[in-house]
């Protein structure tokens, strides 16, 4: 039986046996995406929303993240430096650090987190899909790289629906711009069947890891649903949905998940397993990556567990149902772009994270405002109230950011979580007099 | 009965852009049983459709320097822009209590979830983001935009009680076609001859059609074109500027006036798109949502909030715009945390860099008081360009 935790480096980092490979999963694949050119292989660049990674793999793309870039380099301290580089070549500092430490990553010879230089890409596979923020990001890119860039408008559900006329506009799309243009880039004909068989390959890995997700529903939760979930998530949202590694990871996962399950055991920390889980909450909004671990530890140290996030819907909401459906190749990927978390609309936002609530038995809501990005912060304040209200349970706000640095104030953050747990426990100890 | 002088029509304007509980609109409802408005938000909807059901598009262009957001500021972060807030306080405080419909156009992150705020906060309100296509093609984004025009007549129609057709549509497309040339007509006046039509008053006559019934409007527009081109007024040795970013949030008027002040002629700029964002007339006789959505997909204006498909095309509208405005520079003026401007801003600027035209950049927010930063910028901007001609 393979152990369920593993000492890895550095030496005073715990880490799940999933864990170890889902890094390693990582780093083949930024082995792969540097070695792209030497192998002559071709990279298109897109975003985690609205990803279309089993129809990029029919062109043997390689699949390339500039969002996951920037959290790598935020992880490794570095996009603090690439921000103000930007800034200091006229971008604004009110926009999105994600752009700037990609853009600023670019100027200092983008080079990536194994060390050596990311490729131009080939093509940019603008997804444009629950945030404005992407057009922009890819046309900034388009001006330095000047490559072909392929435009995917993924329409608003801005009424809770999806409409037979966005899904047959995002079908033309796909017909009529995405693949012609891709078959052009890569030399490669497009095979429906291949498409099919990446997609089933897709629902397989999303069975499982909305099985996962899902774990977060046991006492104690054998997961954290939110910094435990960011490694979850790395590998479906990323280059590696429709892969048989993706499979092999997440059944790998089941196990590992069901195996604490049966222990009675929770999320394993940095620090190693989570003693007592005190706290049971549900977080939405991005996380920080600067200080990544820092944050998780204001949490484990107080005993809270996320056991249930909106972030980990960013790139799907297998939970909801969604599953990709080989049977219709291009509609699922339309809808599996229009159902994604930010392409919907704040009254199915606020159902969600109700629903969550309730579901997972949590103690309350934790938002963490991210100042880089509107698409999921504006609004999260009547969010907030309208989940306490409906729920009952209490609400808290703080703010951070992405990846920059200078917004990740720890003293606040925690003085503010601490004050939360408080009031969780008044809300308890009220509830319990009431009784 | 004489015409009305330019400060008489100007008092007029600013009395229209000061009343923030939009009297004329509530007394053109009151008029007239089963009247209905519909408010909308920046950049572009297509007002005919609104129009031909009978009911009065209202532009809501957020509250100005003048208005107090004291529930606003609880529904936002420090770092969203103000015109979310100062239109929630507009909402809450019963401004806008007699609006039957609001309208969110995509325009970016902030104004689409308001949308979804909107239908929390006052589900009795017709809401509807309206969707526009970022791809260009008749087969494509056009048969998708056509398809939310449709759904959005029969969202009017159920509003109006009664079916819209294509003559109704095709009749607003006329008046809306009338309305767009003078409103081209005075862009023109005041680029030909800014001391004529300044543009603090330009600003404040387009934006009075924000507010009003366009016939009335274009009477308006009329009878401002005439009485500022017969005037006199003195010519001042003034720098040309185009300015551009203020799609959105609006500047408050002083802004303007500043850049006046400080010896700049505003003689294009982008304040209020939705007045002359399709560009020509409309045909007026064929099928009306057809002909809006080709007007849209071929015949419209470039912003930061729309893609543009052309990488040789980009920025391209902004020095156009120098060329036939006899511009000298070009100010960027960018609402404080607006992403679709403050994104698109070293873009444009690498595109007037190649073109070699002068450039300044500064931020702003509707509710900006401080003008004296400002004024010396542009002061300082307009006096290096004028020693740059010397030379």
């Amino acid at each position: 039986m393979r152990p369920s935790i593993v000492k890895a480096q550095p030496a005073d980092v715990e880490k799940d046996a999933s864990m170890i490979k889902q890094k390693e999963m990582m780093a083949k694949h930024y082995n792969r995406l540097t070695d792209a050119k030497e192998n002559g292989e071709k990279v298109a660049s897109t975003f985690v929303p609205g990803n279309l990674n089993e129809l990029i793999m029919c062109f043997d793309l390689v699949n390339n993240l500039p969002e996951v870039n920037a959290i790598q380099s935020g992880l490794r301290k570095q996009s603090g430096a690439y921000i103000m580089e930007a800034e200091r070549a006229g971008h604004s500092e009110d926009v999105c650090t994600y752009v700037k430490s990609d853009l600023g990553m670019m100027a200092k010879g983008n080079i990536g987190p194994n060390g050596k230089k990311l490729p131009d890409p080939d093509v940019l596979l603008l997804s444009y899909t629950g945030c404005f923020t992407f057009l922009k990001w890819f046309e900034l890119l388009r001006e330095q790289y000047k490559c072909p860039t392929i435009f995917l408008q993924t329409p608003y559900m801005a009424d809770g629906k999806v409409t037979p006329n966005m899904v047959q506009y995002m079908v033309k799309q796909l017909k009529e711009d995405v693949i012609p243009t891709l078959e052009q880039v890569s030399g490669v004909k497009f095979d429906i069947d291949r498409l099919r068989e990446y997609l089933a390959k897709s629902a397989k890995a999303e069975d499982d890891l909305v099985h996962i997700l899902q774990s977060g529903k046991n006492k104690p939760s054998p997961i954290d649903a939110y910094f435990g979930g960011i490694y979850y998530i790395g590998p479906i949202f990323g280059a590696f949905r429709g892969t048989d590694d993706a499979i092999d990871y997440y059944r790998f996962l089941r196990e590992e998940v069901d195996q604490r399950v049966l222990q009675g055991l929770g999320p394993v920390t940095p620090d190693g397993p989570m003693a007592e889980e005190k706290y049971r909450l549900v977080v939405e909004g991005p996380p920080n990556y600067t200080n990544f671990r820092q944050f998780w530890k204001m949490f484990y140290e107080e005993g809270a567990t996320v056991v249930a996030s909106s972030y980990t819907k960013v790139g799907g909401t297998y939970d909801y149902g969604f599953r990709h459906d080989p049977d219709r190749p291009l509609e699922t990927l339309a809808e599996y772009c229009l159902g994604v978390y930010t392409n919907r609309n704040l009254p199915m936002r606020i159902d969600m994270l109700c629903d969550y609530i309730n579901e997972y038995e949590a103690d309350g809501l934790l938002i963490n405002s991210i100042k880089s990005c509107n698409s999921f912060s504006a609004g999260q304040l009547l969010i907030m109230r309208e989940v306490e209200k409906r729920t009952g349970k209490p609400a808290a706000f703080i703010e951070t950011d992405l990846v920059d640095p200078r917004y990740f104030s720890a003293a606040n953050v925690k003085n503010r979580l601490e004050s939360y747990f408080q009031m969780v426990e008044q809300k308890r100890s009220g509830s319990g007099a009431a009784a | 009965m004489t015409n009305p002088t330019t400060a008489e029509i100007v008092a007029r304007c600013q009395a229209l852009y000061e009343d923030l509980y939009f009297t004329t609109a509530r007394e053109w409802k009151k008029a007239k049983e089963g009247r209905k408005v519909i408010g909308y938000l920046p950049v572009y909807v297509p007002r005919e459709l609104i129009h031909a059901a009978g009911m009065l598009p209202l532009g809501i262009l957020g509250g100005g320097d003048n208005l107090e957001v004291i529930h606003g500021d609880a529904y936002y972060q420090s770092y969203i822009c103000r015109i979310p807030r100062s239109t929630i306080e507009l909402g809450v405080s019963g401004r806008l209590d007699f609006v039957d419909g609001m309208m969110f156009p995509s325009i970016c992150d902030v104004i689409r979830n308001l949308s979804g705020m909107w239908k929390m906060l006052f589900p009795e309100v017709y809401t509807k983001y309206f969707d526009v296509p970022q791809t260009y093609k008749d087969e494509v984004g056009g048969t998708f935009y056509i398809g939310e025009m449709r759904e959005f007549l029969e969202d009017l129609e159920g509003i109006a009680g009664r079916k819209i057709t294509d003559e109704d549509i095709n009749n607003s497309i006329v008046v809306y076609n009338e309305n767009r040339q003078l409103v081209n007509e005075l862009y023109r006046l005041r680029a030909e001859k800014p001391w004529q039509a300044p543009a603090s008053e330009a600003y404040l006559i387009i934006r009075a059609g924000l507010v009003l019934p366009v016939e009335e409007h274009s009477v308006l527009l009329r009878q401002y074109i005439d009485a500022a081109a017969a005037e006199t007024r003195s010519i001042k040795d003034n720098c040309r500027v185009v300015v551009t970013g203020m799609f959105c949030e609006q500047p408050p008027l002083n802004l303007i006036k500043s850049l006046e002040l400080s010896g700049c002629y505003v003689v294009d700029d982008d304040f209020m798109l939705v007045s002359r964002w399709l560009l020509g007339d409309v045909p007026s006789d064929g099928d009306p949502v057809y002909e809006l959505s080709q007007a849209f997909l071929h015949r419209s204006m470039s912003t930061a909030a729309k893609y543009e498909p052309d990488l040789a095309e980009k920025g391209q509208f902004l020095v156009r715009s120098v060329k036939e405005t006899g511009a000298e520079g070009v100010i960027f003026a960018s609402t404080s945390f607006c992403d679709p401007a403050l994104l698109d801003r070293p873009m444009l600027q690498n595109v007037l860099k190649a073109a070699d035209i002068p450039f300044i950049a500064f931020k702003y927010a509707e509710n900006s008081g401080q003008m004296q930063p400002i004024r010396e910028q542009a002061g300082t901007f307009v006096d290096s360009i004028k020693l740059w001609s010397a030379a």
